[in-house]
């Protein structure tokens, strides 16, 4: 008995086996494989079934099975994770008709939803996709008070619905300078002080049209507001306010408020931010930090550090990286690009790629998804025929959920 | 290799000796272990340790492990917040750049923390005829003419900033088209070549001479090849244009950005025309940049066209300007030529590669000092000199905070484009 019972596990597993090898569709081997969930592997595979992630390990551990599709590189990392663009929503053209990122009539307008504005087919999609991007954070760009929703998508996909990862990420606000209203237009926030009073008065709207949902009086109810909707959402922890801001002031505004309405904020830009470590550490909040190469040139950005990333991670602070809104030449930068440079200000090469893989995964909320070469995740992959923050090497391939969609070398 | 002249031996100015650095000359093969020799500002001696002698009394100056070499030449830049024409007319030669520079800016300081030591600043792009530019050194200096680059006879050197395509189109009295934006420009300088044989005719006669005009001065030094055209222009029929102009007209020049080189460099090279070029980090942004591509630099070299890189700071970096040789070794040129693009090919199109943009006896000891490859993202500017002098030092607080940025880094930055739409600086 005990022979026939032990028999037919072995056959069940040897089936298992069997069909588990036959799904396999993709190996990726990797001189260096950066999982970002542990120590590199040296000689790596990473299998990949129906877009997932099926196992990772040493070559000599995990055999790759014959016959099937297998992708070799020097360096392999987790797809890219671009933590705040808005390419999708800002053409290349920078003409009237392909600028999608703000609509700059009104201050405040959270019911725009980022879904309703994603061109997939936008030549900068492909463009940071080269060079190993796959998943982005993208919307309404900064300058008004509230400008709109973001998304999570895969810079692949024919339609937004294809490409969506998440549909309604944060909403995104600003403060500081880039909020204001020029004093020609006469149209509120015209100040700094202003503008907070405003987002507070909105706020308290939404606190009041929350209770009112919840009247026992049908008819005392309020009528359906899509803005307030999109509020409350705020107000319930359910999306974060992202907010950018440069100054210190602005950064300390920002916590304020979400402490008054205890919201789930993620600062954005930050541009003085080691100015207030202690603070933001103190209030829990994580930081998107500006491009590290961004132009500091005069204004409210002026005193911005590439060592900025550094210093707030050493510091305990949860930072991702950006490739930020370029309102001319060039249009969009490389979140790659960027981290690299804060490789070369501070971060260790493990810590600078966690701005753009799993760190920032984690501040949007999708590392369960993407972020790490992991069993059961999306088998998105970038792949570099050297160290991937070098200017002279190339992205050699990149892979979003499964599947190449880009062998060019860049 | 070595290079001594006769006078080495002679005394003068105590010397300065660099020793035991990877040494790039440029304008020959890199040196493992090197000796750099300084005095007076110029550089005395180049060679490989074993072979060139380090004068006794020659001040030490350890830097194995390191590399150095040539300051870096940015052929075009607007550090310093400077004006050209303003909104009155389309061609504006008599404005010189020099009369509205603020040597205080902080842009100098990050372009010396980048390793730049000589860079034509220019006008913006707005105009026909923008102005005059003007080709300084980054010494530390508390005037324009501190900083500003003299010839024998104490005249300070510039070109001449022109543009076409779209940042120069506009309502009248500016163009609205190509072809006008030609005209004006051709009319302009019919009527310089006018006044020239005026000039000639003349042959010094007050009786004869026609009266003295700033602009047609300006442009009788273009005509004569004593002035520069430092020329933006994108679209690769634009690029044909200037060429047109220079064949009609006989001037020197020097083509800006070349986005849409790659689609004429054959042409260029016929006519053995220079590029300075950008690479940013995506194309478009504005229509004339949409078919912007990394690759250019590599296309211009197959081609044999002369190519050095610019950073039209404030569009780009200074600080970040060695990156752009190495985005450009990554889309095919090749190691050498894109050094030389930050160098000795940018110092010839300033004619100014007599006296810099190599390390070559004779020259001005203009010089950087390189924690590594120049072209890996980990290799950090630690000082910077400018003809002798160091003029950036990582290790000092407050140069490293123009080098990496942080509180009190950034003041009196402006920037001026005049006249066109969605200006450079995120404006």
């Amino acid at each position: 008995m005990i022979g026939r019972r032990a028999l037919l596990i072995a056959l069940i597993f040897a089936a298992g086996a069997h069909q588990a090898l036959a799904e396999v569709s993709l190996a990726i081997v990797g001189e260096t494989i950066h999982t970002l969930a542990g120590q590199p592997i040296t000689n790596g595979v990473v299998l990949v079934d129906d877009g997932k992630i099926s196992r990772v390990g040493r070559a000599a551990e995990v055999p790759v099975p014959v016959g099937i599709q297998r992708l070799t590189a020097k360096v392999v990392t987790p797809g890219l994770i671009d933590a705040h663009t808005v390419v999708g929503f800002t053409g290349y053209l920078n003409q009237d008709q392909d600028q999608d990122q703000l609509d700059p009539n009104e201050a405040i307008q959270p019911e725009l939803r980022a879904i309703d504005g994603y061109n997939p087919q936008e030549r900068l999609i492909e463009w940071v996709r080269g060079f190993g991007v796959t998943t982005i954070h993208t919307g309404h760009a900064p300058g008004s008070l509230i400008s709109g929703q973001t998304m999570i998508a895969k810079t692949t996909g024919n339609t937004v619905l294809d490409a969506v990862v998440s549909p309604a990420a944060m909403i995104a606000a600003t403060l500081g300078d880039a909020a204001r209203f020029k004093d020609s237009d006469k149209k509120p926030p015209g100040t700094r002080s202003k503008a907070v009073a405003m987002l507070r008065s909105e706020l308290v709207k939404a606190q009041e049209y929350l209770r009112k949902q919840g009247l026992e009086d049908e008819k005392k109810r309020p009528d359906r507001d899509l803005r307030l909707e999109a509020l409350v959402l705020v107000l319930k922890g359910k999306m974060p306010l992202m907010v950018t801001v440069h100054r210190a002031t602005d950064i300390l505004a920002a916590i304020r408020v979400a402490e008054e309405f205890n919201i789930n904020l993620v600062l954005d830009g930050a541009a003085e931010a080691y100015l207030l470590i202690d603070q933001i550490k103190a209030a829990g909040v994580p930081v998107i930090i500006h491009p590290t190469m961004w132009r500091s040139g005069r204004g409210e950005t002026e005193n911005l550090s590439m060592e900025t990333a550094s210093l707030l991670r050493k510091a305990g602070i949860r930072v991702a990286m950006q490739s930020g809104y370029e309102s001319y030449v060039p249009k969009t930068r490389v979140a790659l690009f960027e981290a690299a440079v804060a490789a070369a200000n501070g971060l260790s090469f493990e810590e600078a790629l966690a701005t753009i893989t799993i760190d920032a995964a984690r501040i949007l909320g999708v590392d369960d998804r993407v972020g790490s070469i992991e069993p059961g995740k999306d088998a998105d992959f970038a792949l570099y025929d050297g160290d991937p923050f070098e200017y002279t090497s190339h992205c050699v391939g990149v892979v979003i959920g499964g599947v190449q969609v880009s062998s060019e070398a860049r | 290799m070595t290079q001594q002249p006769a006078a080495s031996s002679q005394p003068g100015p105590a010397a300065d000796a660099y020793v035991g650095a990877r040494i790039i000359p440029i304008t020959c093969p890199p040196i493992e272990r090197g000796v750099l020799i300084v005095a007076g500002g110029k550089i005395v001696a180049v060679g490989p340790e074993e072979s060139t002698p380090v004068p006794n009394d020659a001040r030490r100056v350890d830097v194995a492990g390191k590399v150095i070499m040539p300051g870096l030449v940015d052929t075009h830049s607007h550090v310093g917040s400077g004006w050209g024409g303003d909104a009155s007319a389309p061609i504006q030669p008599d404005v010189r750049v020099l009369d509205s520079i603020n040597v205080r800016d902080s842009g100098f300081q990050k372009a010396q923390a980048g390793g730049l030591t000589t860079l034509n600043v220019m006008p913006g792009s707005g105009h026909l005829l923008g102005g005059q530019t003007v080709y300084l050194k980054l010494r530390d200096g508390k005037t324009i003419e501190e900083l500003a680059i003299h010839d024998a006879d104490g005249r300070i050197l510039g070109g001449m900033k022109m543009a076409n395509g779209t940042n120069s189109q506009r309502e009248p009295p500016f163009p609205g088209t190509r072809a006008k934006s030609a005209a004006l420009v051709r009319q302009q300088y019919v009527k310089a070549q006018e006044y020239r044989k005026k000039l000639e005719a003349a042959a010094g006669d007050p009786e004869k001479q026609p009266d003295r005009s700033l602009e047609m001065e300006a442009l009788v030094e273009v005509l004569e090849g004593r002035r520069i055209v430092h020329h933006h222009t994108h679209r690769n029929d634009d690029i044909m244009t200037v060429l047109r102009l220079k064949q009609e007209f006989g001037f020197k020049v020097v083509l800006h950005h070349v986005s849409e080189g790659w689609m004429v460099a054959k042409e260029i090279a016929a006519e053995n025309v220079p590029c300075s070029i950008i690479l940013v980090d995506s194309p478009g942004g504005k229509i004339e940049a949409m078919n912007l591509v990394m690759s250019t630099g590599g296309v211009l070299e197959r081609a044999g066209v002369q190519t050095a890189f610019h950073t039209d700071d404030p569009i780009t970096d200074s600080r970040l300007f060695l990156r752009m040789a190495a985005l450009g070794v990554r889309a095919g040129m090749s190691r050498e030529k894109a050094l030389e693009a930050l160098t000795i090919a940018g110092a010839r199109m300033l004619e100014l590669d007599q006296r810099t943009g190599s390390l070559e006896a004779g020259k001005d000891a203009d010089f950087i000092v390189l924690s590594g490859d120049p072209l890996s993202v980990y290799a950090k500017v630690l000082r910077t000199y400018v003809e002798g002098v160091m003029v950036f030092d990582r290790d000092d607080p407050k140069d490293r905070l123009m080098a990496v940025g942080g509180y009190g880094a950034g003041h009196d930055q402006e920037m001026h484009f005049c006249c066109f739409e969605r200006g450079g600086d995120g404006e």
